[in-house]
């Protein structure tokens, strides 16, 4: 008896769909079995994980606000992706628009600048984390460079670029010499949505962003250029769609969406520039793009579920003693089932039994 | 799926905040936050030893819990949220960049009391605690000086934090008082805890010629380099001897236990107050590891210096310092320079060819 991925004749709607439910369930399966090996009871656990970050305000808020950085960022990957174009740095992008908003925030720091700062600082981030993202959609463009080399390693320049600002130029002059910029002004400060928590507006902006982005893929040309483009390149090439313009929208466009979610980071949540604002937000948003099926609803809920499982560990933790490495394995396990069920999107398994002669056939 | 989620938050939120914070047990819940695992054999590991001396010393008493591997950004906020929430009544958070996170949510939870290493905000119900770990650097600059064949010292630096560069210069004024010709040789790794990177630096530092290694960072790597290459080596937070039998002089190790002993207690007494705790030497916060590796004469200089710097009678920072443009650095706290240029030291000292990144 064998095992045989045969390939379909064509993708499996029904499989695409549920896909990511059969790998959520055989990681359940998966993490249960861990837990009965360390110890623990699975059931707790699992509704640790789980259930309880979903059955109080201040989980949920902490779950949004984890969340929406990382559906901002992966809504503009997924725009790539699915012009068959790939934006690896988003990570670079994110800490760009980040530095230039906080620019305005330093520069008008303890001043009676107006309610115009925030809109600005926003602005600041997106246009800057754009600009960022041009460069290597241009360099491959214009010199055909790879661009997931070209975009990786301008996240490292990024970080670099932060790390010398707030060390030298920005520093708090108030701050011993430690690396960070003094705290935001009001001004500068994305507001809270409810006193006490930490939901901020970017929730709100994480959950426009979805909309756009499906009214964009959905109703408009541009939508059905950058499908036609990412699937059938020969075909829309016959059609007239320019695949280098594409490439540059797709860029710029991610790339202005994940200097938007830095922005909001840092003056949200952070509340000044520091070192170490992202804990890889722009690479984490990676696999929510593809969990979500580079789908703006399906980004929304595996942006929220990668939030829960950040959340659930942290409980897990605190609760039950689980160590923080089962909440990575778990993280990886998860990806792993989902990039394996994602083969019988395009294949299909087939049992082959031994070939036995005519004569036993007929037994 | 999200906007059920946001109404839902928003109801709850409206029909009364604070249903999450558990009730209070009879036990002292104690909550640890850390930047590294528990088993990075550094920072985070000795802050691990000192949560299980009070679990020791306490034991029934308390219920202790950490939370590891929690980075400096957004998230720590809200780990340290999580700990208060979960009933936790004293919450130690374990590093620098935990600072402005520690402040905001010890204003949410005005009951809960927070205690801050190594920064310098506080609040009435938080403190801060940190160790003058430039003592025990000065005692391995004199080792280092005597025992480098060459001359030249390698020093990994993590981040060009006060705390990193007060060592570095603590450091390098010892080692000049043995040979005033000493070079140091400095590479910049930004990380607290990456022993891949650690390790190349060490690398880079021995192929630069230096023959004796040291390092602000967490792990054993630099030392498990210095041990292949059969150079000398520095520990760094902890005893770091299993990795380098031959190779360790000593090490410069945090020993946080006692103090954690004493806050504990003054919690359970109802005595604890918001304070700054700067100890050294002197109160075994920070504890020279054995000396080792060396022969008698320097082991009896280190011993000697080492019991001159408890008795108070020797002052690492002892005017005059020269900067490294070669001015005297103002004295500002008598004989000595004074905590507050120690604890915001960004000048190099003389004798340092490097340039402290970002100035």
């Amino acid at each position: 008896m064998q095992l045989v991925l045969e390939k379909r004749a064509e993708r499996s709607t029904i499989i695409a769909l549920v896909s990511p439910v059969i790998a959520i369930g055989l990681t359940i399966v998966t993490m249960s079995i861990l837990f009965v090996i360390i110890g623990k009871n699975p059931i707790a656990a699992l509704n640790v994980y789980f259930i309880t970050p979903l059955t109080d305000a201040y989980s949920l808020q902490e779950l949004a606000v984890k969340a929406a950085p990382l559906v901002m960022i992966a809504i503009g990957l997924s725009l790539c992706y699915l012009a068959n174009v790939w934006n690896i740095g988003a990570e670079g992008q994110f800490l760009v628009g980040a530095v230039a908003g906080s620019w305005l925030a330093v520069k008008t720091n303890g001043t009676d600048a107006g309610v115009w700062v925030l809109p600005a600082m926003l602005l600041l981030g997106a246009i800057a984390g754009a600009l960022y993202a041009l460069i290597p959609a241009f360099c491959k463009v214009r010199f055909g460079a790879s661009e997931i080399l070209v975009s990786l390693m301008l996240v490292y320049v990024a970080d670099l670029l932060l790390d010398y600002l707030v060390r030298g130029p920005w520093r708090d002059p108030a701050g011993f010499n430690f690396p960070t910029t003094a705290e935001f002004d009001p001004v500068a400060t994305v507001p809270l949505l409810f006193e006490g928590g930490r939901l901020h507006l970017g929730a709100v902006i994480a959950l426009v962003i979805v909309v756009a982005a499906a009214v964009l893929l959905g109703r408009t040309i541009k939508g059905f250029e950058i499908r036609v483009v990412g699937a059938a390149p020969r075909a829309a090439r016959f059609g007239g769609f320019s695949s280098n313009q594409l490439v540059l929208l797709t860029f710029a466009i991610s790339g202005a969406l994940a200097g938007l979610a830095g922005i909001i980071e840092v003056a949200g949540p952070v509340g000044h520039l520091q070192p170490g604002i992202s804990p890889g937000y722009g690479f984490t948003a990676i696999i929510v793009a593809f969990l979500g099926r580079l789908n703006p609803v399906g980004i929304l809920i595996a942006g929220l579920f990668l939030a829960l499982t950040f959340i659930g560990g942290e409980q897990a933790q605190i609760a039950m003693k689980i160590p923080l490495d089962i909440t990575k394995v778990f993280q990886g396990i998860l990806l792993f089932y989902v990039l394996a069920c994602d083969s019988l999107i395009l294949y299909r398994i087939r049992l082959i039994m031994p070939q036995r002669k005519a004569a036993d056939g007929a037994a | 799926m999200n906007r059920k989620a946001l109404a839902a938050a928003a109801l709850l939120l409206a029909t009364g905040l604070g249903l999450g914070a558990a009730v209070a047990a009879d036990k002292l819940k104690v909550g640890f936050v850390y930047i590294g695992p528990v088993g990075d054999f550094g920072w985070t590991y000795q802050h691990e030893v000192g949560r299980q001396m009070i679990v020791k010393e306490f034991g029934d008493k308390i219920e202790t819990t950490y939370l590891e591997n929690v980075s400096e950004g957004p998230d720590s906020e809200r780990s340290i949220e999580q700990l208060a929430r979960a009933g936790n009544q004293l919450i130690f958070t374990t590093s620098f960049g935990y600072m402005d996170p520690t402040l905001k949510v010890a204003k949410r939870h005005p009951k809960v009391m927070f205690e801050h290493a190594t920064g310098f905000k506080r609040d009435k119900n938080m403190s801060s605690y940190s160790g003058r770990f430039f003592e025990g650097r000065y005692i391995q600059g004199l080792i280092a000086a005597k025992m480098s064949k060459k001359g030249v010292l390698g020093y990994i630096g993590s981040f060009p934090i006060p705390e990193v560069i007060s060592g570095i210069n603590a450091t390098m004024v010892a080692a000049q008082k043995i040979n005033p010709d000493i070079k140091i040789k400095i590479i910049w790794v930004n990380t607290w805890f990456d022993p891949g990177k650690e390790a190349d630096a060490a690398k880079a530092l021995l192929d630069q010629g230096a023959d004796v290694i040291m390092q602000h960072t967490d792990s054993p790597a630099a030392m498990q380099v210095a041990s292949e290459r059969g150079a000398l080596a520095f520990g760094q937070d902890s005893d770091m001897i299993k990795f380098g039998p031959k190779t360790q002089l000593t090490a410069v190790t945090n020993n946080w236990g006692p103090y954690y002993v004493e806050r504990v207690k003054a919690a359970l007494d109802g005595t604890w107050k918001s304070e700054d705790t700067w100890a050294g030497l002197k109160e075994k916060m920070v504890v020279m590891a054995p000396y080792t590796n060396m022969p008698d004469d320097v082991k009896k200089m280190a011993m000697d210096t080492e019991a001159a710097i408890i008795a108070g009678t020797l002052k690492p920072f002892k005017c005059p310092i020269m900067g490294q443009d070669g001015k005297e650095v103002e004295c500002k706290g008598g004989d000595a320079l004074d905590p507050g240029q120690v604890l915001g030291m960004n000048f190099y000292v003389k004798g340092i060819d490097d340039k402290i990144p970002g100035k």
